[in-house]
């Protein structure tokens, strides 16, 4: 499998937008790929996640229950998830706003402090992008050219003075180094 | 075939029903099919269609009615508890012999339930759309492309036979988005004399109605339709047969449990299990014959379902004892996990291989 991603954060933190934007490389690549939003509760406030599965082959289970790759932009969704992760696979960690450290060793875990580095560069909103180009930079799921160009298939029109800021955030998080 | 639309099931299962003539939506809101709704909302006053939505589900499915009777195309659309409501009105179409579309986005019941994915409107939407001796179309999709395809058909079907057709769908499969395609349409004319559309003094008037109280008069009138349901039996069966040439173990399954089944076969293949996969498409009519033969061929079968099991029962009929049909489900919201049915499909070939 290309990608097979869970990530998960409060509402409000880009959760299902960050995925969207993954999940458009693989129709510009033409490969198979499913997007799975958590639904209900979790939009009104509460823990939202998002499933995403790219593949060469058809996509059959498109809910990711043992990711590959975890994005985690809260502290709930890290003490639910972490068990979980595949041996082998990748944690991505908003380190602005866990605290914890990874203790398995089993997986590689990579901090980023997105929302620090959101507000610090006038990019308030967009540490899910920073996330995407961090998690893109160590997965290498698709290309930096693709992705950014699956941003501005997912900018809509009436945003569209919020791209140059989305491309941005996305260079940033692919630069950083810990 | 043109350009691929990254779509959630929901969105592309209104464009695909727009693309396929329908103009008239009526409906009410409820969780997890309310993108179909804000779909229509949003697309049919721009191409001079009707969306209404109505005070209830009561009311949308015979506002339905009422239009299904001008022999336009008319839709509607909800999950579990608002088809219960709709009950009534699905039975009054079918007592009327009127096509029309009717979705559910199934949920967890009974009751209120939840507003997860769940299977459990099976035996509603195969025995008892409504009280009476009726039936209504169902097909299954599977996957977001596989609504959009199953639409056009409904409302083909739906219009041939002059019954209601329903694609049973689940919250997995109307929230999840995945590439999708639009068919070229060809419209299928069909001819509707039965339809009020006005005499204009030309012919007499046509009455559309499902009363009938002459007992002799309403019996001659169920057993016409029971000859319809007879031909759909032998003609409109769908099912997709997947590694079952050389299966000496058979899974069961429908919509999006198939897919997490479809994963478990793949795995259980690759440890050398001799499985293969069922997957009806029309839930009714109901495989039976492919499934018959299946149960002389294999072992033994598994049906997987996100209920406690209804469909093992049409399963269990069409094997007729010709091989042991065990079930597996998961309910209340819970989708099995791919572990999960490779676990039942190792202990039902007689431990992992």
């Amino acid at each position: 499998m290309v990608l097979n991603m869970l990530i998960a954060g409060f509402g409000g933190q880009g959760v299902l937008f960050m995925g969207k934007v993954a999940a458009y490389t693989a129709m510009i690549e033409e490969k198979y790929v499913s997007w799975l939003p958590s639904y209900g509760p979790e939009m009104r406030g509460g823990t939202a996640n998002c499933s995403v599965c790219i593949d060469d082959e058809p996509i059959g289970c498109p809910i990711v229950l043992e990711p590959e790759t975890l994005v985690v932009l809260n502290a709930p969704s890290y003490d639910k998830f972490v068990d979980a992760v595949q041996p082998g696979g990748k944690i991505f960690i908003d380190s602005s706003l866990i605290e914890a450290k990874c203790i398995r060793t089993d997986i590689d875990a990579y901090y980023i402090p997105c929302t620090q580095m959101a507000k610090d560069d006038d990019l308030s909103g967009l540490a899910n992008i920073i996330m995407l180009g961090k998690v893109l930079k160590e997965t290498g799921f698709t290309t930096f050219d693709i992705l950014c160009e699956a941003m501005k298939k997912c900018v809509p029109a009436k945003k569209a003075h919020l791209l140059d800021a989305n491309l941005k955030a996305l260079k940033l998080g692919y630069d950083y180094a810990e | 075939m043109g350009e691929k639309f990254l779509m959630k099931g929901n969105e592309a299962l209104a464009e695909a029903a727009i693309r396929n003539g329908c103009k008239h939506f009526f409906g009410y809101p409820i969780t997890p099919q309310t993108e179909v709704a804000a779909y229509m909302a949003k697309r049919m006053p721009k191409i001079g269609g009707t969306y209404l939505q109505a005070e209830s589900e009561i009311a949308a499915i015979n506002m339905v009615l009422g239009c299904a009777s001008t022999g336009a195309r008319a839709m509607t659309s909800s999950s579990s508890p608002g088809i219960s409501l709709k009950g009534e009105g699905i039975s009054y179409i079918i007592g009327s012999d009127l096509p029309c579309l009717i979705i559910n986005v199934m949920r967890g019941g009974p009751g209120l339930g939840g507003i997860q994915p769940s299977q459990a409107d099976y035996w509603q939407a195969t025995k008892a759309p409504g009280h009476g001796d009726g039936q209504v179309l169902v097909f299954a999709p599977s996957s977001v492309q596989e609504i959009v395809n199953l639409i056009g058909q409904a409302f083909d079907l739906a219009e041939t036979y002059r019954m209601p057709a329903m694609i049973l769908a689940d919250g997995m499969l109307g929230q999840m988005m995945e590439p999708v395609e639009f068919p070229e349409v060809v419209p299928t004319p069909h001819e509707k004399p039965w339809a009020l559309t006005g005499t204009k003094g030309q012919r007499k008037p046509n009455i559309v109605n499902s009363l009938y109280l002459q007992p002799q008069e309403l019996e001659r009138t169920i057993i016409e339709r029971q000859k319809r349901y007879d031909i759909i039996r032998e003609k409109e069966v769908q099912v997709e047969l997947q590694y079952m040439d050389d299966a000496e173990f058979a899974v069961v399954a429908y919509g999006a449990t198939a897919r997490v089944v479809k994963s478990a076969v793949s795995k259980a293949r690759a440890k050398g299990i001799k499985v293969g996969l069922i997957r009806p498409i029309t839930l009714w009519p109901f495989p039976e014959k492919e499934i018959a033969a299946a149960a002389k061929q294999v072992k033994a079968m598994l049906t997987v379902e996100m209920s406690m099991g209804q469909m093992v029962e049409d399963v269990r009929l069409a094997a007729n004892g010709a091989c042991p049909v065990g079930f597996f489900g998961r309910t209340g919201g819970i989708v099995p996990s791919p572990a999960e049915v490779l676990a039942e499909i190792e202990k039902m070939a007689g431990g992992a291989k």
